[in-house]
């Protein structure tokens, strides 16, 4: 048995985790890569919440995140492969023109 | 069992995802990462979600973190390297993110009233319940997510392909 808090707090820890890497990284690509780790933390909660009050529906919308999860780092990442192409450079401080 | 189930793999994600945090190279963030996931994984199983673990191995674990991991390796991204910020911002920043963290966990832990607790088995997120329920009741929504796709397949062709820049 274990207290739903538990997953709650777990869940809550790595959206922190996945802030704090959104704001203090500087590669482009890690930054990417904390979105995707706040988007699971959410997924956890879904699954937490539908195993709690016994509904799938829970599990429909963690399908649906992952799709646009999906979508958005295909589209991500051609954008960051292109910003690569002209500016030479994947830091984030140096990307710092609205122009390509 | 399940709690010390739990333990383990809360661990796991929680250590991967500091070492997301901590490494200086991508490659060792997307490794990291790939740890979460699949912590992450073995907890929905836990939970009795069946589905929702197969598709976070194949699609996340699998699709999602090559693309991350072949774009690293295409671009040959280096070890990052760090630039000045705002000192305010560090000062402020950390204090704030740690305060609002700890918000969050108190409210979790004291205020919402959300009480029980799970055991393995009682509630079982099979394939054939979820596709019951995604193909009746969420059916219009999934075939948006189709258009969604098409779209974000033909952004991407459009944007990485070669002299799109120019």
């Amino acid at each position: 048995m274990v207290p739903i808090t538990y997953y709650l707090v777990l869940s809550a820890i790595l959206f922190a985790c996945g802030v704090a890497g959104f704001l203090i990284k500087r590669n482009i690509i890690t930054i990417f890569m904390s979105i995707e780790l706040m988007l699971n933390a959410v997924n956890l909660t879904f699954v937490v919440f539908a195993a709690h009050w016994q509904k799938l529906s829970g599990h429909v919308f963690v399908f649906f995140v992952m799709v646009v999860a999906a979508a958005e780092a295909a589209v991500g990442l051609a954008i960051i492969i292109a910003i690569f192409r002209t500016r030479e450079t994947l830091n984030v401080d140096r990307v710092n023109l609205l122009k390509l | 069992m399940h709690l010390i189930l739990f333990i383990i793999f809360a661990v796991f994600c929680v250590g991967g995802a500091l070492g997301l945090l901590i490494s200086k190279h991508p490659i060792n963030s997307a490794l990291s990462l790939i740890v979460v996931m699949v912590s992450l994984a073995v907890l929905y199983l836990l939970l009795g979600a069946e589905f929702v673990a197969a598709i976070q191995v194949i699609v996340y674990a699998g699709a999602i973190m090559v693309l991350f991991v072949f774009t690293i390796m295409l671009l040959n991204a280096g070890e990052e390297e760090r630039t000045k910020g705002s000192r305010v911002a560090t000062a402020l920043g950390f204090p704030a993110l740690i305060i609002g963290a700890a918000t969050v966990i108190y409210a979790i832990l004291a205020k919402i009233g959300i009480t029980g607790s799970l055991s393995l088995g009682q509630f079982r997120g099979t394939p054939e319940a979820v596709s019951d329920l995604l193909f009746r009741d969420f059916l219009l929504p999934f075939e948006v997510t189709s258009v969604l796709i098409l779209i974000a397949i033909m952004g991407a062709v459009l944007l990485a392909r070669k002299g799109s820049a120019e």
